[in-house]
């Protein structure tokens, strides 16, 4: 018992721990919204088309401050996720391509950018390595002000704006018929979105934050028919997942953080999925 | 083979052969299937790494195949199960095999991780290092097996291609002229996987998912017959991969970001003659 004690009153512990389950819960609710909204790769691309952005931002503050990077990788993320948008909208090209078109082309130009930057074309890659994969040990108390922020602006968000938010996910004609603006309801939805995906990256890197606000949604939607089940649940299940995956990682040297996560997110996803009673309700 | 001759070749295979499986693939709405395939093989990687105690060449090939196929496989029963979406069911099983590969990996062989990053970045500029004599000429390893993926590729869409546009374009009429597109389809995913595998070994995962997505959409811009669109991915991807050699020899930086990169030059031309034509068609 002292051991364990001593375990969770390790800062470090306390500081990655606190980090996954604001994180973990501010992707698991917006992620109801994302999978509803048939938007679940948009994280995933929005997520590798940060790169270039995290490159720029690195370059202007010429050192590994938080603020310009955040800033550059919310900027080409939002930017990525707007062209799929625009691209989509094009007859005959579908979201998924569209998708497709941004997260390549953006990853491909952050690639070139941080190969140029680093001045080898096939030299070491560590700066990428930790993109891709995220650091949660590396996390500070620095990252855990930009994360209450963050949860803090999207809980706001949603609260302030859960009815036209609810009706433009549900019925698009309807929401526009009774004078919501839809359009600027989808652009702050994304905008929350890209900002959570953004603080994720260097927790738990850029694969795996789309799967951290995917997998607690489906599960969540599997459990319950509601909305506001679906967000809180999806909420709680990503804060456990994410608590649990960091509290597993921290006590086991060699797993990294941000794969136990989604490996745990996953198997939540997978039980529901499984134990699921209905039937044919798509989600 | 010099050795910029060995790499524009190598690309230029693997940019043919990507793009003629991601644009049947982006008619059918499954372009981001590309990128499932591509994060899925780690898995495979790693579950074949620890089954076999190391990965001999061809043993890659075999396990990133495998993933591939189980990732695609697990994408289409999870949706066909309808609890979730497509697009959901992709975005749930490829993080989770990602996530699974870096775990073993990291477990059990921490120096099979340089393994798993090769795969994701792959470094074209390398390729000549693995050369055979054909005919007397050195050809890179990687260029041939593309050249041979590529051959079946365009023999299966020779033969199928009435079917395959049926199965792409109405499936339902398909079914009804017993064409059995659901056969013809799954054919063509397992052609897309192996194709997939076959460029991650010689460019990496990031040139690969452009390579089969974004000259897709190009075609797709400019041309509504299957063939046309083809035609026009091919020719967009292979001036890609031209193009992004001496892009990157003049940046000194990664030769398949480069390749990656320039897939976005006959994209931004097929959008340029789009507007032109609606602004023609509409008068101004």
């Amino acid at each position: 018992m002292p051991d364990l004690l001593a375990f969770l009153g390790d800062p470090t512990v306390l500081i990655v721990g606190a980090g996954a389950v604001l994180l973990g819960g501010v992707a698991g609710g917006l992620g109801a919204f994302a999978v509803l909204r048939r938007q679940s790769l948009l994280g995933d691309a929005m997520a590798h088309a940060a790169l270039p952005g995290v490159v720029v931002g690195y370059l202007v503050s010429g050192e590994r401050s938080a603020g310009p990077i955040l800033a550059g990788a919310l900027v080409s993320g939002l930017a990525a996720g707007l062209a799929a948008l625009h691209l989509s909208r094009l007859p005959r090209i579908k979201s998924d391509a569209a998708l497709g078109v941004s997260l390549s082309l953006g990853f491909a130009l952050g690639v070139v950018l941080l190969t140029r930057v680093q001045g080898s074309a096939g030299g070491h890659q560590a700066g990428l390595e930790a993109y891709l994969f995220g650091q949660a040990a590396a996390t500070l108390r620095g990252d855990l002000l930009w994360l209450a922020g963050a949860v803090v602006l999207c809980t706001a968000t949603m609260v302030v704006a859960w009815r036209p938010a609810k009706l433009t996910t549900f019925d698009r004609e309807y929401a526009a018929a009774s004078q919501v603006r839809v359009r600027l309801v989808d652009a702050l939805l994304t905008g929350v979105l890209a900002l959570t995906i953004v603080l994720g990256l260097r927790m738990v890197g850029v694969v795996l934050m789309a799967a951290l606000v995917v997998a607690p949604a489906v599960a969540a939607r599997q459990w319950s028919s509601s909305l506001l089940g679906m967000v809180l649940g999806g909420a709680a299940i990503g804060a456990g997942s994410a608590l649990s995956g960091a509290l597993i990682s921290a006590s086991a040297p060699g797993l990294a953080t941000g794969p136990l996560i989604v490996v745990v997110a996953s198997a939540v996803a997978g039980v529901a999925l499984l134990t699921s009673r209905r039937e044919s309700q798509r989600a | 083979m010099t050795i910029t001759v060995a790499i524009v070749v190598t690309g230029v295979l693997a940019a043919a052969a990507a793009s003629l499986t991601g644009a049947i693939l982006a008619v059918r709405g499954q372009a981001m299937l590309n990128d499932a395939i591509s994060h899925g093989v780690v898995l495979g990687i790693a579950v074949f790494y620890l089954a076999l105690g190391g990965l001999p060449g061809p043993w890659r090939l075999v396990s990133a195949a495998v993933a591939a196929l189980v990732t695609v496989a697990a994408s289409e029963a999870l949706s066909a199960s309808k609890r979730v979406r497509a697009d959901a069911a992709v975005a749930l099983v490829f993080p989770a095999m990602f996530a699974a590969g870096v775990l073993l990996l990291g477990l059990f062989a921490r120096d099979a991780h340089v393994d798993a990053h090769a795969v994701l970045l792959g470094e074209i500029g390398f390729v000549w290092l693995d050369s055979v004599s054909v005919f007397g000429a050195s050809v890179p390893r990687a260029a041939l097996l593309l050249a041979l993926v590529f051959a079946c590729d365009v023999a299966f869409y020779v033969v199928a291609r009435r079917r395959l546009a049926l199965a792409a374009f109405d499936p339902e009429q398909a079914h009804m002229q017993r064409q059995r597109p659901r056969l013809v389809a799954q054919l063509w995913l397992v052609l897309t996987a192996v194709t997939a595998v076959a460029a991650f070994d010689a460019v990496g995962v990031v040139l690969y998912v452009a390579f089969a997505i974004v000259p897709a959409v190009t075609g797709l811009l400019v041309a509504t017959r299957l063939s046309a669109v083809i035609g026009v991915a091919l020719a967009a991807a292979v001036a890609a991969a031209a193009l992004g050699y001496p892009l990157a020899v003049r940046l000194d930086a990664s030769i398949g970001g480069s390749m990656a990169m320039c897939t976005a030059v006959p994209l931004a031309v097929a959008l340029l003659l789009r507007s032109v034509r609606a602004r023609r068609l509409r008068g101004e």
